[in-house]
């Protein structure tokens, strides 16, 4: 009787060689892909190479005035003399530095969450959502410890949009995880009735009109004298909207939780309030990172409808200085700039969340 | 009796566990139909019947996973009724084992055994660290301690189920099906932590078709059938000589297999 010999373990068989092996197998394997390969090198060369030659080989790098653009290419002079306006609005340029500082304490803070082994990571964390905001705040708008008060309606810029965009995304995660819990409540009908009201209303309306509301009806109906600041307003605008959208991501994670989760947590005796935040909505808030980034994403792009109610956000000052009768005839660029501007933000968002999702998988991939 | 025994206090004869009358419904569906039970300190019961019987339903009662509508359940002296405070008392008590296994995915081994403890007994976590780690000793998988659940095999899954529950010092443990999800050769393995676990005189409840661990384990079988307890025996008479019909029908079926 022959005996079975153990077989070794061999190398996976190669399929594709180098680039022209990976050519044929991804763009040239049928005709119809080959053909579709060409139509779009086709398209690429119609308009990349323009592109390029007016953003950077005819483009004007240098110069004050719109006279020292050439107009062949880009003129970036344009926003190199308003690159001020766009990144603090009108903020005075002699408290500017208080803008810096407050945006630097932000890295500085959050820098060390990144470290794998740091310790203090909890203590960090509470100080950047209970002390940070109180410090921004001062640093920012001033009148006391001795700084010049700088009114709302001077801010302006990047720094605007940053400012919506940041107060929107920490606002709207916390009460949105809470307009999910009070939705899934079943045994208290009230709450949920509340909860699925505050969603269904918000969700219904669009942003413009929530800022369009904030600011030009609010006043009507707020008693006279109470006249709350129009940032602040529609910071709220924004946080409340932005959390009915977040309730609804949150919601949909928790129903991707097995029941075998909560009854695991329950049979352990771990109440509703530990059972939530210990064990089912960190792994729900996991499973839908992509749709947290996502609407953090679609919110960062929607700051600039504060413009709608006369906040100069990035975007609005780019549009305010295309007006501006010196410089007419440079919009094209100020749009450029922006999207760039705007690009790199989200992306970061969005490699930020990717490589979130690597660090918390534990386990196989299945 | 004396008077001693009669109020429960400590060294009593008090049963852990006692059903009185339980029924209970899902919608019209009658799934527990008049069950008495009463499972003493130190005792063993193997709970078995077909599926849908009502066998996970009767244990899950226990800990107040399902509530039952009529009746009365007591766990060691105390009354599981709609009271919180009577429930997170009952559950901290009552360790319970899932067919499939329910550790979190995203805490390791060790995070699993000790967040119990720490969050509902304030245990410190160094403290609680090291007896979880005496635990997962206990089922035989220490060196796993710092893997997520993702990562390990089924039988090591269960096995830090088991230890996941004992961490919280349990006096009764249920078992639902604790094997019926495992590959064959993983199956001894678990068993015999649980089979450990019994001689070391842990009240237990376990619903299973393991006849073997069964005959050697048990104090008391119990056979159900359409949410009733037809037959109720010693383990020696209850598969020598089944007194009804359908407990005969259901052995030969799964002694033949
Ligand atoms: N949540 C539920 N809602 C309605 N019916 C259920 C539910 N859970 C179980 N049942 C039904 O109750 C019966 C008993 O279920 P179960 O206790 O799981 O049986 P076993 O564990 O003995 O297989 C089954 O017929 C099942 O379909
Ligand atoms: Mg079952």
């Amino acid at each position: 009787m022959a005996t079975l010999q153990k077989q070794a373990d061999l190398l996976p068989p190669v399929v594709s060689t180098g680039i022209v092996g990976w050519l044929r197998k991804n763009l040239f394997d049928t005709p119809l892909n080959a053909a579709l390969t060409l139509l779009a090198l086709y398209l690429l060369y119609l308009t990349v190479p323009p592109f390029l030659e007016w953003a950077l080989l005819k483009a004007d790098w240098s110069g004050t005035r719109s006279a020292d653009c050439s107009r062949a290419g880009a003129c970036w002079v344009f926003i190199e003399v308003r690159l001020n306006q766009f990144m603090y609005g009108f903020y005075p340029v002699a408290q500017q530095w208080r803008v810096n500082l407050t945006v630097a304490l932000l890295v500085v803070l959050v820098l060390p969450l990144f470290i794998k082994r740091f310790a203090l990571k909890r203590w960090l964390a509470a100080l950047i959502l209970l002390v940070y905001p109180v410090i921004a705040f001062h640093l920012l708008v001033g009148g006391s410890f001795g700084l010049v008060h700088v009114e709302t309606s001077k801010w302006g810029g990047l720094f605007l949009t940053l400012v919506i965009a940041v107060v929107g995304m920490v606002a709207a995660l916390p009460l949105g995880i809470l307009l999910a819990l009070g939705r899934r409540a079943e045994n208290m009908p009230v709450l949920k009735a509340l909860c699925v009201a505050f969603i269904e209303l918000w969700r219904g309306v669009p942003l413009i009109t929530v800022l369009f509301m904030s600011s030009v009806m609010l006043p009507f109906f707020l008693p006279e004298g109470l006249n709350f600041d129009k940032l602040l307003r529609a910071l709220i605008g924004v946080a409340l909207f932005e959390a009915a959208y977040m309730a609804e991501v949150v919601r949909g994670g928790l129903q991707g939780i097995p029941k075998g989760q909560y009854e695991a947590a329950d049979a352990l005796g771990l109440g509703y309030w530990k059972s939530t935040f210990l064990v089912t909505l960190p792994q729900a808030l996991k499973l839908v990172i992509p749709g947290i980034v996502n609407t953090f994403i679609a919110l960062f792009k929607d700051t600039s409808l504060v413009l709608i109610i006369g906040l100069f956000d990035l975007l609005g000052s780019i549009q305010a200085a295309n007006s501006d009768t010196n410089w007419l005839g440079f919009s094209v660029e100020g749009y450029v700039f922006a999207a760039c501007v705007y690009w790199v933000f989200c992306f970061g968002m969005s490699r930020y969340s990717q490589w979130l999702e690597a660090k918390l998988h534990t386990g196989h991939k299945r | 009796m004396t008077v001693a025994q009669a109020n429960g206090s400590p060294g009593s004869d008090r049963p852990m566990i006692e059903l009185q009358g339980v029924h209970k419904w899902y919608d019209k569906f009658h799934v527990l139909k008049d069950i008495n039970l009463s499972v003493g300190s130190g005792e063993r019961i193997v709970i078995c019947g077909p599926s849908g019987s009502g066998k996970s339903t009767l244990i899950r009662c226990i800990n107040r996973l399902e509530e039952h509508q009529r009746g009365r359940i007591l766990v060691d002296g105390v009354e599981l009724t709609s009271d919180l405070k009577n429930i997170e008392k009952v559950r901290s008590e009552v360790g319970m084992v899932f067919q499939h296994f329910n550790l979190f995915p995203h805490l390791t081994a060790l995070e699993n055994c000790v967040l119990a403890p720490m969050w509902v007994r304030k245990t410190p976590r160094k403290e609680a660290e090291e007896a979880a780690m005496q635990f997962l000793e206990r089922v035989r998988i220490p060196e796993q301690a710092m893997k997520y659940p993702g990562q390990l095999s089924g039988g090591q899954q269960q096995r830090v189920a088991i230890a996941r529950s004992l961490c919280m010092r349990p006096k009764v443990m249920l078992f639902d099906e604790p094997t019926s999800a495992l590959d064959p050769e993983m199956i001894k393995e678990v068993l015999d932590v649980m089979v450990s676990l019994a001689e070391s005189g842990m009240t237990m409840l376990c619903v299973t078709h393991e006849m073997g661990f069964a005959k050697t384990v048990a104090n008391r079988v119990i056979f159900m059938d359409s949410g009733e307890i037809i037959e109720e025996n010693e383990p020696g008479a209850f598969f020598t000589n089944p007194q009804h019909d359908r407990t005969k029908l259901f052995l030969s079926q799964i002694l033949n297999h």
